[in-house]
């Protein structure tokens, strides 16, 4: 199974990227492979550019260097058109959600089944109310509009407007921050099965080991804008490397150091 | 020292050449996603219910009092030479090619202006503009084209409203306190106005929507830093486009005045 995955192009491949704001250097010569149908899965501390990483591929941020191919193509070489027809690929739940507030939820899920691929209004908002339902929210909720949410409920709205499209890449950026323990394994199964029943290649950012062991196949760990260590996710335990046992055991004393001024 | 005071002003001409190109680039791709489609209706017919809807109490009021002084400043000065029954005439001159445009414009700027770019600041800040990417929808088409194209066709339907309230103006007080005869204050208001004067007027409303619109658009979408951000690109956008609106106003005065 591993073997013949190697042999693929992975569906994204990131290599060297480096992205700056002003002198602040985030992606430091970034790289990293998803393979096609598996669950990748980012660890990493806050403001260590994992968004960042997210948004290059996206290409809502250009990286000054580096390569960056989905699906064998390079992205960072494409005109806007060919772009857009990429794009038409993804899914991404934003850490913090980014629905547009001058839109009722259902519209929200439905947005992209409307507007990029051209469905009737009243087809796609039938599918909407069926991805609400598997993000656990009631019909009713699609008419409220996203400011009457509370912050884990307008996740899971962000959640089904990721997967409204059945995309074939998903990126979900800290998909359980802020929901509680049952509802954050709700979404965790969903993830898993987003990859398992339409076979789609998923990137997931998240802080919480707990879901990052249910939902990954691999994990990569993310330090001062590189990939410092990444693995098959049953490896995690016997990494051999003491940032990623910093880091998964939650220890404030080890070789990552919080800038903390005292 | 001397060095220090060159090196800024280099810093500031620098910077403000940037600006003026960060501007016209903006401008360009929002003028060629407004020609080209796809179009959305629905926001368009949105945006001109904002626009122009929403605006006619406050144009309505400032029209008829601007009317209403222009006839009493009109009377004082013209009864220096006994041409008070002038005062119809230049009003409605007064009101069509420049007050009414002018007055208007700037009235819009602070209502209309300041709206877009809080909305689409806070659109940046909360990233439901990269949402958009991100769901093949691009955001000049879907958020900037609507709101430019509402504005050029709104302002001049609303600037003609202010205009005949604001000739309305000038009647009421020509009429209820200068002791026109109502039939003559008419007669004198239609007899010498020209055509030219009502569009040279809305060809000026058109210009400023554009340009309300614009600095609306522009400011929001390039707003970073939160909260304080989009308040930032709200007072950028107002003060900016009533500066244009000044500016161009002169410049197409100019032009109408040669023909
Ligand atoms: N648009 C931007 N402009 C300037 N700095 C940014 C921008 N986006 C992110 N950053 C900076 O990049 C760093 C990484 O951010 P991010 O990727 O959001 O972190 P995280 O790993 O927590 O997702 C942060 O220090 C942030 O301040
Ligand atoms: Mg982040």
């Amino acid at each position: 199974m591993t073997e013949q995955a190697n042999n693929e192009t992975p569906m994204i491949r990131l290599r060297d990227v480096h992205k700056r704001f002003g002198p602040k250097v985030v992606l430091d010569g970034l790289s990293l492979d998803v393979p096609k149908g598996q669950s990748v899965v980012v660890i990493g501390g806050s403001g260590t550019g994992k968004s960042v990483m997210l948004k290059c591929i996206l290409g809502l941020l250009r990286p000054e260097q580096g390569l960056i191919e989905v699906d064998g193509e390079n992205v960072l070489q494409m005109n806007a058109g060919e772009r857009e027809q990429v794009l038409r690929k993804f899914g991404m739940l934003f850490q913090g959600a980014a629905l547009f507030d001058s839109l009722p939820v259902w519209e929200n899920v439905a947005f992209g089944l409307i507007s990029a691929h051209n469905m009737k209004r009243s087809a796609a908002r039938e599918i909407a109310i069926e991805k609400l339902a598997q993000v656990g929210l009631a019909p009713e909720v699609g008419n409220l509009s996203p400011a009457e949410l509370s912050g884990g409920m307008q996740k899971r709205v962000g959640l089904a407007r990721a997967i409204a499209t059945d995309p074939e890449i998903i990126f979900f950026d800290e998909p359980t921050t802020g929901l509680d323990p049952i509802m954050a394994d709700v979404i965790n199964n969903l993830i898993v099965d987003s990859v398992k029943n339409l076979g789609a290649t998923t990137l997931s950012i998240t802080h919480d080991m707990a879901s990052a062991r249910k939902i990954a196949d691999r994990i990569a760990m993310i330090y001062k804008g590189r990939i410092i260590w990444d693995g098959p996710v049953d490896q995690i335990d016997n990494s051999g490397n003491e940032y990623v046992d910093q880091f998964i055991h939650g220890r404030a004393e080890g070789p990552i150091t919080m800038e903390l001024r005292r | 020292m001397r060095w220090n005071f060159l090196a800024l002003i280099g810093r500031v001409s620098l910077s403000f050449l940037a600006a003026v190109g960060r501007v016209a680039l903006f401008t360009a791709t929002a003028i060629r996603h407004s020609l080209t489609p796809r179009w959305y209706l629905r926001h368009i017919a949105r945006q001109m219910m904002a626009i122009g809807y929403y605006s006619l109490p406050v144009i309505g009021l400032t029209a008829f009092f601007t009317g209403a002084v222009l006839a009493l400043q009109i009377y004082i000065g013209s009864a220096r030479f006994n041409a008070e029954s002038a005062v119809a005439t230049i009003v409605v001159i007064g009101i069509t090619r420049e007050l009414g445009p002018v007055i208007g414009g700037l009235m819009v700027a602070g209502r209309v202006s300041a709206a877009m770019a809080a909305e689409l600041g806070t659109m940046r800040v909360t990233e439901q503009i990269d949402a958009l990417v991100t769901l093949s929808t691009n955001p000049f088409k879907y958020l900037v084209a609507p709101r430019l194209i509402a504005a050029v066709i709104t302002l001049p339907a609303l600037i003609l409203v202010a205009d005949i309230i604001g000739v309305m103006g000038g009647y009421a007080v020509g009429t209820g306190k200068l002791n026109f005869n109502y039939a003559i204050y008419l007669k004198n208001t239609f007899q010498f106005l020209e055509t030219m004067d009502v569009i040279s007027g809305l060809v000026k409303a058109a210009v400023f929507g554009f340009l309300i619109a614009l600095m609306g658009c522009y400011h929001g979408f390039n707003s970073t830093g939160g909260a304080q951000g989009v308040g930032r690109a709200t007072t950028n956008a107002v003060v900016s486009a009533s500066i244009l609106i000044l500016v161009t106003n002169y410049l197409v005065t100019e032009l109408f005045f040669a023909k």
